[in-house]
């Protein structure tokens, strides 16, 4: 063999992937050597996954995400768009990164805490809902960064800094098995548990993160690889000791196998492109731009409605009507709901207040117009009717008087709408008198609301509108 | 008139469609869910996306991470909520990335009730995550600025890279008023220099808060106060009712400024002269303005739904605590008309006997909608 041909075999091997840098300026000093200690998985895992990106041509799609734990600095190294986050938290991130780059293939790269303990639930979630993520989980049973503490993965009777006297089940559980538990769920492409232990199982390992990348570069969904990994450092271990640690305890405790490989059956996952067209939007807000929009400063003196009654009795959507009126006419107006202080089956009421110019409160405390559905809101804020006011309400209430200087009108309403076929209506009917009482909206405007608001139910417009109009003449007739 | 009836919790995802947001991520809570309701309804209609996260911490993170891709996002919750994402608040902070969060104030401590309230002020306005950063908070008082707020919103969070909060409550989330559409719909262009896109030309780029050097942090601190300082030059916006002949002058924001703005009508009646300054940006606070009028030697009221919050930062940028007066309620309760016209009327040493402050309203405004 030439010299030449042993400097590029040598060169092969010993240089970096393209999606790792060949210096680590992000590092800021020392720029050639990375920053973990001697005999870590982590630079090994680095490289095996930055030899899939290169191998499958998409290091430029790539994101990879930067947990908290040793591999927080993981974007010192990938020669790819980089995020770093909150504890626990890269599946959500990767989700969000996802949905807003349908393009992107994001990696959360994790340690045991990060993934196991405070972001268990991100990891779940994500993987439930099929995430389009590769989630590299790399499995120590410790700790690195924080200093040595009891990780979720801690084998029973290993010694950690907060377990000294080893893991003990019945204070501290037991390891948690996440290809396990994600196996579970329905949605994961791909499940798999790999060990660096040996030069023949890192290169097994290189298999599965190729086919979690290949699913990820079809859009397929997600793809979970958990790494079982020395941490000579904070385990006390030497090289030796760290090998035989893997293969004879954790090996045993985390089996390492395929739990799952749907790459070639599973159907991508298409997502549409965002519309942003004020076209569009118009139409799924029903926004009509030749009526133009605006405000009509006609002269009128504010007016404060307040509708009252049970829950049901369609106390709210009666004074939505009113100010569905006002506003189809260019008025200021404002609708408020409110309760007693009962929350289900109690007294319900709203403030309607319609004027010519900007409205102050919304609540009304001094009513022009009380219409009141039941006897205990009628007597409740019959009070509050101004001199002058007027007060109609259900004449099924039965009589009331007050010495006041208010017009009281009790309308049949119920009956009226009986008439109509339909006793829901009652509501309506009193909204008819009020075409009648004042002339502050046109009743064209309450058909049209009525309209509106019944637009999901076209069976029952007929009717109110019928009602509508039967107590307008009830009112011309009787008062 | 095209003009149309929209409820306040409507009107956020209006604006923020129009706006160009792109991604909506969040987690049902009283009572800002109906805003979660509306964007799963809207955002697909127009292929735009909606996640119905796995709590607000996941949420907020969502954000973080679509964020950093350049889009124009946001969340929405309420005071539980807003502090479970105070960890978010702080890092997108830090990596000065732009997210619109919106906060349906409910009240507190606690789990509290789904009442209105304005008790989320202080941990909104000073920044309730750790670390030297600060929020730019809006206060919407009615459901037009529900909407155009929510806009101002993303553009500001663009502009300074910054979280912006539109702060408003219960109260106003439920009322309902017509709503003047925007004018037309913004199209992002994602140019964004340092976004992170999974493309070859935002491959060098880095999402981050960590600065390893003591010095390089320091560094960076030092920049985001400058930052702060700049928002505080140029952004401030609040709005004037008869403040400038005012003897009196109330403070107040979103729903309570609605009432006090009656009560200044109410009192002028009777010949007082009393003002409404109606802070639109919380943070920046309109400290210039409430320094001016307090070397004018006006009184101060605060009208407020929390326990002296903002009255603090009003005696803050008066550079006193004399004259200074608050008008408050919490646990829910909607500050009452009387209440602020008897403080009035308490300050300009005349007698109302028609104000009766023993009895508390018995009406709720409640989110849970019985019809």
């Amino acid at each position: 063999m030439s010299d030449n041909k042993n400097k590029d075999y040598e060169l092969q091997v010993r240089r970096n992937p393209q999606s790792l840098l060949e210096e680590y300026p992000r590092k800021g000093t020392n720029i050639q050597s990375t920053h973990y200690c001697a005999g870590c998985g982590h630079g090994i895992l680095h490289k095996l996954i930055a030899e899939c990106m290169d191998e499958l041509g998409i290091q430029e799609r790539c994101v990879m995400i930067s947990p908290v734990g040793c591999s927080v600095y993981a974007y010192f190294y990938f020669n790819c768009g980089n995020f770093q986050t909150a504890h626990g938290r890269a599946p959500a991130v990767a989700t969000g990164i996802s949905r807003a780059e349908d393009n992107a293939i994001v990696m959360s790269y994790q340690g045991d805490g990060d993934l196991a303990s405070i972001g268990l639930n991100e990891t779940l979630q994500a993987a439930n809902r099929g995430e389009k993520i590769a989630v590299f989980f790399v499995n120590n049973t410790v700790y690195g960064m924080t200093g040595g503490q009891m990780a979720p993965t801690t084998l029973i009777g290993e010694k950690t800094v907060t377990c000294q006297t080893g893991r003990d089940p019945d204070y501290a559980g037991h390891p948690t098995h996440m290809c396990e538990l994600i196996n579970t769920l329905k949605a994961p492409v791909y499940i798999e548990r790999v060990s660096l232990a040996n030069p023949l199982k890192i290169r097994l390992a290189k298999y599965a993160i190729k086919q979690a990348l290949t699913v990820q570069k079809e859009g397929k969904g997600y793809s979970f690889v958990e790494v079982l990994s020395p941490c000579p450092t904070n385990l006390k271990q030497d090289v030796a000791s760290a090998q035989k640690f893997i293969e004879e305890q954790m090996e045993k405790e985390f089996p390492v196998k395929n739990f799952r490989n749907n790459l070639y059956t599973k159907e991508p996952v298409k997502r549409p492109a965002s519309d942003f067209s004020t076209e569009s939007l118009d139409k799924i807000f029903n926004v009509n731009r030749g009526e133009g929009t605006g405000y009509v400063d006609d002269e009128m003196e504010p007016v404060s409605i307040k509708v009252s009654g049970f829950g049901g009795q369609g106390v709210l959507s009666a004074g939505l009507t009113i100010a569905q009126a006002a506003c189809a006419e260019g008025k200021h107006v404002s609708w408020y709901p409110s309760y007693g202080p009962e929350q289900r089956g109690g007294k319900s009421n709203c403030s309607v207040v319609i004027s010519n110019e900007t409205i102050g409160t919304p609540v009304v405390d001094d009513i022009d117009i009380l219409i009141a559905l039941n006897k205990p809101s009628l007597e409740q804020f019959s009070q509050d009717v101004k001199e002058g006011g007027v007060i109609l309400y259900d004449a099924k209430i039965g009589e009331f008087e007050t010495n006041r200087d208010v017009k009281v009108i009790a309308m049949p309403c119920v009956d009226i709408a009986e008439e109509h076929g339909n006793a829901r209506t009652a509501n309506t009917a009193l909204l008819g008198a009020l075409t009648e009482l004042g002339d502050v909206l046109k009743r064209e405007s309450y058909e049209n609301a009525i309209r509106e608001m019944f637009a999901s139910k076209p069976k029952v417009i007929d009717v109110n509108i019928e009602v509508l109009e039967a107590g307008a003449e009830w009112i011309k007739n009787n008062s | 008139m095209s003009n149309q009836m929209v409820k306040g919790n409507t009107a956020v995802v209006i604006g923020a469609m129009y706006a160009g947001c792109d991604c909506f991520f969040g987690y049902p809570i009283t009572p800002a869910s109906e805003i979660l309701h509306e964007a799963s309804k809207y955002f697909p209609m127009v292929g735009r996306n909606f996640v119905q996260a796995e709590s607000e911490e996941a949420s907020i993170n969502m954000v973080y991470g679509a964020s950093g891709t350049g889009h124009r996002v946001m969340t929405s919750s309420s005071g539980p909520g807003i502090s479970l994402m105070q960890e978010g608040f702080t890092f997108l902070a830090g990596a000065e990335l732009p997210a619109v969060i919106v906060d349906i104030m409910r009240a507190g401590p606690g789990l509290g009730n789904i009442g209105p309230e304005q008790g989320d002020y202080n941990q909104v306005v000073k920044g309730g995550g750790h670390g030297n950063y600060k929020n730019i908070v809006l206060a919407p008082n009615s459901v037009q600025e529900m909407c155009d707020l929510t806009m101002k919103a993303f553009e500001l969070a663009d502009k300074w890279r910054n979280p912006v909060v539109v702060l408003a409550d219960g109260t106003l989330g439920q009322m309902a008023e017509p709503l003047v559409f925007p004018e037309k719909a913004i199209e992002p262009k994602n140019d964004k220099p340092w976004a992170v896109k999974g493309n070859a030309e935002t491959m060098g780029n880095l999402i981050t808060s960590i600065y390893n050097d003591f010095n390089d942090l320091e560094d960076f601190n030092f920049k985001l106060q400058e930052k702060y300082a700049k928002i505080e030059a140029e952004e401030v916006i609040y709005d004037e009712y008869q403040v400038d002949d005012a003897d009196i002058v109330l403070v107040s924001f979103g729903i309570s400024s609605r009432i006090a703005r009656s009560a200044v009508d109410k009192s002028r009646e009777k010949g007082l002269k009393v003002g409404l300054l109606r802070p639109i940006t919380l943070s920046p606070f309109p400290v210039d303005r409430v320094k001016e009028l307090a070397d004018k030697g006006v009184s101060f009221i605060s009208v407020e739904m929390s326990n002296g919050q903002l009255l603090a930062d009003v005696q803050f940028a008066a550079l006193r605590k004399d004259d200074t007066h608050l008008v408050n309620r919490m646990g829910g309760n909607l500050i009452e008309l009387k209440h602020i016209l008897a403080k009035i009327y308490e300050i300009a040493g005349i007698d109302d006997e028609d104000i009766d402050l023993s009895e508390r309203s018995e009406e709720k405004a409640s989110p849970n909608i019985i019809d």
